[in-house]
Parts: C-alpha cells; sequence; structure tokens
C-alpha cells in the first residue's frame, strides 16, 4: 500500500461520526511499549534500533487487524509526507523528525498507528471521530493484547510498562480528545477551565500536543499522569472532565446567542466574507476563521451538508497537506499563503452565506408573526 | 571580558554561586550558556560546569554520577535528556526516581494492565502464598489433615510452574541476556515512608 493512496482519503477520525462530534473532534489512545533487554531508542545505536525495528514491525504487520496496512521506514519517506502524517495526527511531531532505524505502519482507515523507535520502541494509538476513548482503548489494548504474544515487553512487578520517560511509566498511557471550544474563547472562560483541568491532574494543550500553540480554537486534554491508576480509572476520570467542559461549551454557545448574537454573527460573516475573498491567508488566521464557520455550522446557520467540507479544511490548510500534490517544488510561505487562500476560495464557493434570520437575535420568548415575512 | 568556556565571544552571562562557603563565578557567552544548560537554574549546578571544563575523569569518580551497569548511561546523561537509557536504568537510579515519581504520579504501584504471560504467574505467586499462610496455620492448630491436603496443593502448583516456566525459556531462546532477572528483583519503592496511593484529591 502506497503512501499517496492513503493520504488521498481522509482518515476515518475526520471523515467518521462519533458521539458529540460537533465539539469533541477526536479521541486518542496511546500506548508506550519497549523490549525487555534493549536499550530505549534515545540511547541505542544504530544496530540496535534496527534490530529492534525489524523485530517489532514484523510482529505489527501479522496482526489481523494490519492486513491492508502502509508501513514504511522513515528514511524512506520526504520531509514533506512525515509532515502529513504529523498533521494528520497519525505521527507525533518527534516521530517526524526521526530517520534511520524508525518505522510507521499505519492501517488503510488511519485508525490505528504505531510507531517503532520514537522515543519508545513502540507507540501505538488508536483515534476516532468524536468521544469514544472508551471504544480506541479497547481497539488498541486489543492490539496490544495480540503483540505481546510474540513480543516481550519491559514490565516490571511495582512500575508496569517501563518507559523511556518516567513521566509514562505505569500505564504507558495517554488518553486525549480534541475539542473545539469557539464559544469557551469567544467568552473568556477557557483559561478559567484550563486552570481548573490542570489542577486535577489533567493536561490541556494546543493542536499538535506539547508546546504547540492553540490554533482554530482546538485544545487536546490529556492524561497527565501514568503510574497509580489503572487504564480505566484513567479514561473514566478523563470522561467525566470532557463531559462537563462539552457542557461547559453549550452553556457558552447558548449565552452568545442570548445575549451577544450581534457579536457572534459579526465574527461568523467576518470570517465568512475572509474566508471567501482572501488572496493571501496565513495557516493560523485560516484556521482561526474556519473555527467560527464550523461554529456556524453547529449553530444551523449554514446547510449541515458542508460540515464535513469544513472539517477537511482545517487539515487541507495545513502546510505540509497544502503542497502534497506538487510533491517537486517546496513552496516558499508566501506562496503556500496564497495557494491556500485559492483552495479555501474553490471549497467554500458553493457554501451559502450564512443564514442570519436564524439567529434568534433576542431570547426566544415571543415570536412575532410579522418577523417572517421580512 | 571574553567567555569562559568558548573564549572567542563576548560573556553575556555571569554566574555566581555559593557552594559550601566558596564563592565560584563563571561568565559565559550567550551560544555557551544554552549548551551548557544555564537558562534552567533548578537543575544546573556551577561545580557540574567547572568540573566539565577542565576534569571529565572527575566526574567518573563523583559520587553523584552514578551509572547504569547495563546500558552504562549517567545520571548526568538523565538531567540532560530527561529520559533514561534502558529498563535497568529504573533500578540503577531508583533511588533519585522514586522521589521524583511520588511527584509525578498519583501512586508508586501500577495497578493496570499486566501482560497475559506475567498475570498468571503473579496470580499464581499470590495463590501460593495464601496456601503457604494456610499451612502455616494449620499445623499451629495441629489440623494436620488440612496440612496435607494444602501440602499436596502447593506441591502440584510448584510443580505445574516449573514446567512452564522450562517450556517458556526454550521459547525465549537466542535472545539476549536479559537486563531484569526477572520481574521480583527490583525493589524501587521504599514502603516506609509512602501511602499507598498519595494521589491529589480533585
Amino acid at each position: 500500500m502506497k503512501l499517496s493512496a492513503i493520504i488521498a482519503n481522509t482518515g476515518e477520525w475526520l471523515s467518521g461520526s462519533g458521539p458529540h462530534d460537533q465539539i469533541v473532534v477526536s479521541s486518542r489512545v496511546r500506548l508506550a511499549r519497549n523490549l525487555k533487554g534493549k536499550p530505549f531508542p534515545g540511547w541505542a545505536k544504530k544496530a540496535e534500533r534496527v534490530a529492534v525495528l525489524d523485530e517489532i514491525r514484523g510482529a505489527v504487520i501479522q496482526l489481523p487487524e494490519m492486513k491492508e496496512a502502509f508501513s514504511e521506514k522513515l528514511e524512506d519517506l520526504s520531509p514533506l509526507e512525515k509532515q502529513v502524517l504529523m498533521e494528520r495526527h497519525l505521527i507525533s511531531r518527534e516521530h517526524a523528525a526521526k530517520g534511520a532505524g524508525s518505522a510507521v505502519v499505519m492501517n488503510t482507515a488511519q485508525t490505528l498507528s504505531f510507531m517503532i523507535n520514537e522515543e519508545d520502541h513502540l507507540r501505538m494509538q488508536a483515534i476516532r471521530a468524536g468521544l469514544q476513548l472508551d471504544e480506541v482503548f479497547a481497539m488498541i489494548n486489543q492490539a496490544d493484547g495480540e503483540l505481546e504474544e510474540s513480543l516481550d515487553f519491559a514490565f516490571h512487578n511495582e512500575l508496569g510498562y517501563l518507559t523511556a520517560c518516567p513521566t509514562n511509566v505505569g500505564t504507558g498511557m495517554r488518553a486525549s480528545a480534541m475539542l473545539h471550544l469557539p464559544g469557551l474563547v469567544m467568552s473568556e472562560q477557557v483559561n478559567k477551565i484550563i486552570n481548573s483541568v490542570n489542577k486535577i491532574g489533567l493536561a490541556v494543550r494546543g493542536l499538535h500536543g506539547e508546546g504547540s500553540e492553540a490554533m482554530g480554537n482546538l485544545f487536546q486534554v490529556s492524561n497527565q499522569t501514568t503510574l497509580g491508576e489503572a487504564e480505566e480509572e484513567i479514561i473514566g476520570r478523563l470522561n467525566k472532565v470532557i463531559f462537563q467542559i462539552l457542557e461547559h461549551e453549550q452553556n457558552a454557545r447558548q449565552i452568545l446567542l442570548q445575549q451577544r448574537a450581534e457579536t457572534l454573527l459579526d465574527q461568523i460573516g467576518r470570517a465568512y466574507g475572509i474566508l471567501c475573498h482572501a488572496h493571501s491567508i496565513t495557516s493560523k488566521e485560516a484556521l482561526n476563521l474556519l473555527s467560527f464557520i464550523k461554529m456556524g455550522v453547529d449553530l444551523g446557520l449554514f446547510p449541515g451538508g458542508y460540515r464535513l467540507q469544513v472539517d477537511e479544511l482545517f487539515i487541507e490548510t495545513q502546510p505540509a497537506h497544502l503542497q502534497k500534490g506538487l510533491q517537486a517544488t517546496k513552496l516558499g510561505s508566501e506562496e503556500r499563503d496564497s495557494l491556500r487562500a485559492a483552495l479555501i476560495r474553490t471549497k467554500l464557493k458553493k457554501m451559502p452565506e450564512p443564514e442570519i434570520g436564524k439567529i434568534p437575535t433576542t431570547p426566544p420568548i415571543v415570536q412575532s408573526p410579522t418577523s417572517e415575512e421580512s | 571580558m571574553f567567555c569562559d568556556v568558548c573564549k572567542s565571544k563576548e560573556a553575556t552571562v555571569f554566574l555566581t554561586q555559593i557552594v559550601e562557603g566558596k564563592m565560584q563565578k563563571v561568565n559565559l557567552c550567550e551560544g555557551c550558556s544554552k549548551e551548557k544548560g544555564v537558562n534552567d537554574p533548578t537543575g544546573f549546578a556551577l561545580a557540574d560546569l567547572l568540573l566539565g571544563l577542565g576534569a571529565a575523569q572527575e566526574i567518573e569518580k563523583n559520587p553523584l554520577g552514578i551509572r547504569c551497569s547495563v546500558c552504562g548511561f549517567s545520571q548526568t546523561d538523565f538531567k540532560k535528556t530527561g529520559r533514561l537509557g534502558c529498563s535497568a536504568c529504573y533500578d540503577a537510579f531508583a533511588e533519585g526516581l522514586s522521589g521524583m515519581l511520588k511527584n509525578m504520579h498519583r501512586g508508586l504501584i501500577h495497578t493496570g494492565k499486566v501482560p497475559a504471560r506475567l498475570a498468571l504467574a503473579l496470580s499464581r505467586a499470590r495463590e501460593l502464598a495464601a496456601l503457604q499462610q494456610g499451612l502455616e496455620k494449620a499445623i499451629l492448630e495441629e489440623k494436620f489433615e488440612d496440612a496435607a491436603g494444602l501440602r499436596d496443593k502447593i506441591r502440584l502448583l510448584e510443580s505445574e510452574e516449573g514446567k512452564e516456566s522450562k517450556s517458556g525459556e526454550s521459547n525465549l531462546s537466542g535472545g539476549e541476556p536479559d537486563l531484569l532477572d526477572g520481574p521480583n528483583r527490583l525493589s524501587l519503592v521504599q514502603t516506609e515512608d509512602v501511602p499507598p496511593n498519595p494521589g491529589k484529591k480533585s
């Protein structure tokens, strides 16, 4: 299976649907594992890394769920291809920087991916649309169970699964959900939420995980601790918190609709205007404006049929995705900005203007009969 | 004033540290200060830097610079990268790590998933311990018939275990020597001052 064939299709986590997928973009669980008796990738010599790679890759491609898998060594991928995988959250930023001795294996649905010799010998993840942490954990847990029949993972009776970084020891699990929170950002409540989530041992991060900026009002919530709790307990705690954030976001949107409808409409209308007419746009600006369009779709201001198109633009406007069709030349940032603007104009061309009448500008207590005529 | 490390660029970072009553000073340029990790005042000791300038062998002798006997990773490497060298490092640096893990996590004992092949051994070990306890109790109470029954059960369990560990070894033949002699060898947790679950209450 060729990479180009895989990336021609949008992954299931983006195009598929799941519970609460208007606000919870995706759910992801990754497990970190290491082979017993082998130095961790960061300390291993190249020959040792290659041996580990061969052993793990051999086992992974034997898995029944990886029958039609894409499997490639990172040294054989171009920088652009690596970045495309990173923008789709199929490999980490750290893994994209790796070369000889590392590899990636993923299924065609792009729901399962295995990073070999990232920070640990094996980082495997399952990702799906909407809020379904229990389901993605079940998927990756099954793969882990099948792999341990042929691979001997480093395990300690007290500390659990041993990992290169002590922050991952124990379950080796990081469960996370990507949340779209424009309502909380607009009503300036998001920092309060982030602080309270941090206090209970969960982390809130930007679009691409650790150290990345929050763009497009997208936030990643994940567990910080991995030792002292079972996998199910961690996920249960995370689920509870996500449900609360979900509720806060829905409330924030309702309050904005009732009290600041004019501002909300202005933001969505401006976003639509700029995106439809801009000839040069950075990816950051594009994401921030697309976020308003996405909220507009959620609020019913645009016909529902445009949801996927808007969601796809979040990924398609990322630097590497823009260039994936034209691999011969590497574009400069100015060229990318105009290419991005052109792509957005084309995609939004058929999308109608936001239907302002659908938003009640005053609290909907009594509907005046004449309002429908105007 | 020139940088003490590269001796070519202008020094812009001036450090003073008092170690055991003696004042130590070092002047660095921006590039060298970054390279030495000076921007992180908590993880940085002037003494390490000064030692590093002239006497690499000193670090070897330094009792603070413990090395993992299996992979050769040093505590200094760990400070620098925040990552360990191999699974045996958890044993080599156990003392320093347990404090760190305590701050990092919700407990010090893994309560989650156990690999299937170890799960059997773990549950068997627990069963064996329970039987042994019962046996001792039976002997104390002079219930010799019960004791005989328990002894037979223990023998049976032990003989099953012996058979399986032999076949397990033959499956794993040809590998490199294990870093860990077995999951039971390491004891990282100093239980005396650690509550069973020091998790933060939410």
